[in-house]
């Protein structure tokens, strides 16, 4: 959910998008507009037939207006009936305790009727470290706390005590909980930590590389991943993965060059502008992955940014570079089948909407896809494997619909 | 430059370097992360006045640790035991610097009786919200050098992996170093020390850069307001954070002046 309307010259005029970025630049009035525009292209993705529609978190971020993501769950688990609510996904060490996150998500999954899809994110440094104070070298520690602290309060049948490193709490009782259970599947947002890839693997969860910079760039992370797997004895179910690509599709592909380039060109000049000093504080890299010599999103970013900073701004380059997949359906297609073979990911997380693109594109851009490049990949790897981190809604005659409201 | 006498040992689970060299007075030393890489002129300007016991805490120079302590009290609990097992005797010196030098401040306020003298260069632990200096644990690794010196060059060189090392291990020794440092002062130093220097009854001298842009030189005063008249403070002209790169034999003689002054009074 972007902010739309930074400047041409937002760049050179602010330090950046992210953390320190200019509170006189947001317009409450503006947001009202954005906040119900973002809503309904997710509510009409739902009615197009996705399978899910998703959310995630920021803090003092211009490219991201969720502080809260539970929030925008709450209200999309009303106005959708079908479609999986991804809240991909609340930084779970932010919290204290850590109670909040397993008390909201239940309260989604109640009112959604089981269609929550849990998403952990150990969080990005902006958001966790600067704009939110966390000590990069107590993250990750409070992350696992914090992790052990939900899934006991999801899953212990009485009341217990919790004395950890960073929560104490004499009482842990979660009410109410989740209707899925022993718990709704559980995905990590990443950005090529080492640890994180062992993580998913030791719980079984989902991993879904969150790249900003497309499937050119993001071969050696999924290779990792499934040399953890199978490091781990995982077998390799793609849906085991997911992977994020910015999508635009049109009739032609010089009409989406023309449709998207803005959009494009907006995201990665302005939303993605963030100051290199805000990359990596101390500790939040881990030794093992500097050893693996692997870099967090953030930091590939700011390197881009300072280094290359010309070729991503352009469209082009974004192109060559695979950032955003573009074209007919048909073209498309064709693309998103061979990324999702060649990195065996299961789960396509897909950015419709970028950048500045007005609520009329995205909804143009989202039924194409529904209708013509859906249908193509539908068969990709069903047939031969079970999607067991997918939600388990009640069955349709238990579900209770809210009442139609008559207009005002 | 000779060697020092150079050990990681082991205290109470955590691996602490301690580099020690010299003779004379016992001058007990909590170095900054920068300061804890290589034996530099600063060091070798030390030692040729004291034995210098660089004790360093753990995660800095390659020790370890510091991702199993949570707390500020178990961080000047750390720092004491370290302290121990380096020797330290009441009546020897006890100096920190940045990092350092905010626990050096504690373990002299926790322990007042034990330490005598004390020594603090540019040190951390206090937050003033109206001077809050430049966020240390905000900058690329392009801009650290003019960030915390003012001879940027004299910082890029202490950083610069040893030829031979390995630029990966190098750059992970190092960056555990500024690791444990921002375990301790993380989001801008504040260790709530003002509330203790009350405690401290040391005769102390407190140096800072002339320039430091991390933590303003005005805070010189601050911490001698807290000390309540048991502080000398001293600017040392053309230094910056790290005056011990920027200007170490200045340093050392404003040192080494202050301790003569001291046993002229005696």
């Amino acid at each position: 959910m972007p902010y739309p309307d930074f400047p041409p010259d937002f760049k050179k005029k602010h330090p950046s998008v992210w953390v320190d970025i200019d509170p006189k630049l947001f317009d409450p009035v503006r947001a009202h507009e954005l906040y119900n525009e973002y809503l309904d292209e997710l509510e009409f993705a739902a009615e197009c037939g996705f399978d899910a529609i998703c959310v995630n978190e920021h803090h003092a971020n211009g490219y991201g207006l969720m502080p809260s993501p539970n929030l925008m769950a709450a209200t999309l688990a009303r106005r959708t009936s079908d479609a999986a609510i991804c809240v991909l996904g609340s930084s779970i060490a932010l919290y204290n305790p850590p109670v909040r996150i397993a008390e909201e998500f239940a309260m989604v999954d109640c009112i959604s009727g089981g269609r929550l899809i849990a998403g952990f994110p150990v969080g990005t440094p902006m958001d966790a470290c600067y704009a939110y104070g966390t000590n990069p070298s107590m993250l990750r520690q409070r992350y696992a706390e914090a992790h052990e602290i939900i899934r006991a309060a999801w899953s212990q049948k009485e009341v217990f005590s919790f004395n950890g490193r960073f929560n104490q709490l004499r009482y842990v009782n979660a009410w109410p909980r989740p209707v899925q259970q022993p718990h709704p599947p559980v995905w990590i947002p990443g950005g090529g930590s080492v640890e994180t890839w062992q993580w998913c693997g030791v719980q079984d969860y989902v991993y879904c590389y969150v790249s900003y910079y497309g499937y050119v760039s993001a071969a050696a992370t999924m290779q990792g991943y499934w040399n953890e797997m199978q490091r781990q004895g995982k077998d390799r179910n793609p849906f085991r993965a997911g992977f994020l690509q910015f999508v635009g599709v049109a009739e032609t592909r010089e009409e989406a060059v023309k449709l998207y380039r803005e959009p494009a060109e907006y995201f990665y000049t302005r939303s993605l502008h963030v100051d290199p000093r805000f990359a990596t504080p101390p500790g939040y890299v881990t030794e093992a992955t500097q050893r693996m010599k692997m870099k967090s999103q953030v930091k590939i970013a700011a390197d881009r940014s300072q280094l290359f900073g010309s070729l991503q701004e352009e469209m082009e380059g974004i192109l060559k570079e695979g950032y955003v997949v573009i074209g007919s359906p048909d073209e498309v297609a064709d693309q998103l089948r061979r990324i999702a073979k060649e990195f065996n990911v299961g789960n396509l997380l897909l950015l419709l909407q970028f950048g500045n693109m007005d609520k009329q594109t995205t909804m143009y851009n989202t039924e194409m896809f529904a209708k013509r490049v859906m249908p193509q990949l539908a068969d990709l790897f069903e047939n031969e494997w079970e999607h067991k981190w997918w939600p388990k809604p009640l069955p349709k005659a238990e579900q209770t619909l809210p009442r139609k409201v008559a207009a005002a | 430059m000779s060697a020092p006498g150079n050990q990681l040992v082991d205290v109470r689970g955590n691996k602490c370097r301690i580099w020690e060299k010299g003779s004379g007075p016992a001058l007990y030393w909590l170095p900054s992360p920068a300061l804890a890489l290589k034996w530099t002129r600063f060091h070798e300007a030390l030692a040729a006045r004291y034995r210098l016991v660089a004790c360093c805490l753990p995660g800095l120079a390659g020790g370890d640790g510091h991702d199993r302590i949570d707390s500020h009290l178990d961080w000047c609990l750390a720092a004491k035991d370290l302290l121990a097992a380096a020797g330290f005797r009441k009546g020897d010196v006890l100096m920190g610097s940045s990092v350092g030098g905010a626990i050096a401040a504690d373990v002299a306020a926790l322990w007042p009786e034990l330490v005598e003298r004390l020594v603090l260069l540019a040190p951390a632990g206090l937050f003033d919200m109206a001077e809050p200096g430049r966020d240390m644990f905000a900058v690329t690794t392009k801009n650290a050098p003019a960030l915390f010196c003012e001879t940027p060059e004299a910082y890029a060189e202490t950083l610069a992996a040893p030829q031979g090392d390995e630029a990966t291990l190098w750059s992970i020794y190092v960056n555990r170093g500024n690791e444990a440092a921002a375990r301790i002062l993380w989001p801008f130093g504040d260790t709530r020390l003002a509330s203790r220097l009350w405690r401290v009854k040391a005769a102390t001298l407190i140096l800072w850069g002339q320039a430091d842009k991390v933590i303003p030189p005005s805070y010189a005063q601050k911490f001698a307001g807290h000390l309540d008249g048991r502080a000398s403070v001293k600017l040392i002209a053309g230094a910056g954070h790290l005056m011990e790169l920027d200007r170490p034999e200045e340093t050392v003689a404003a040192i080494a002046a202050a301790f003569a002054k001291e046993r002229a009074h005696a």
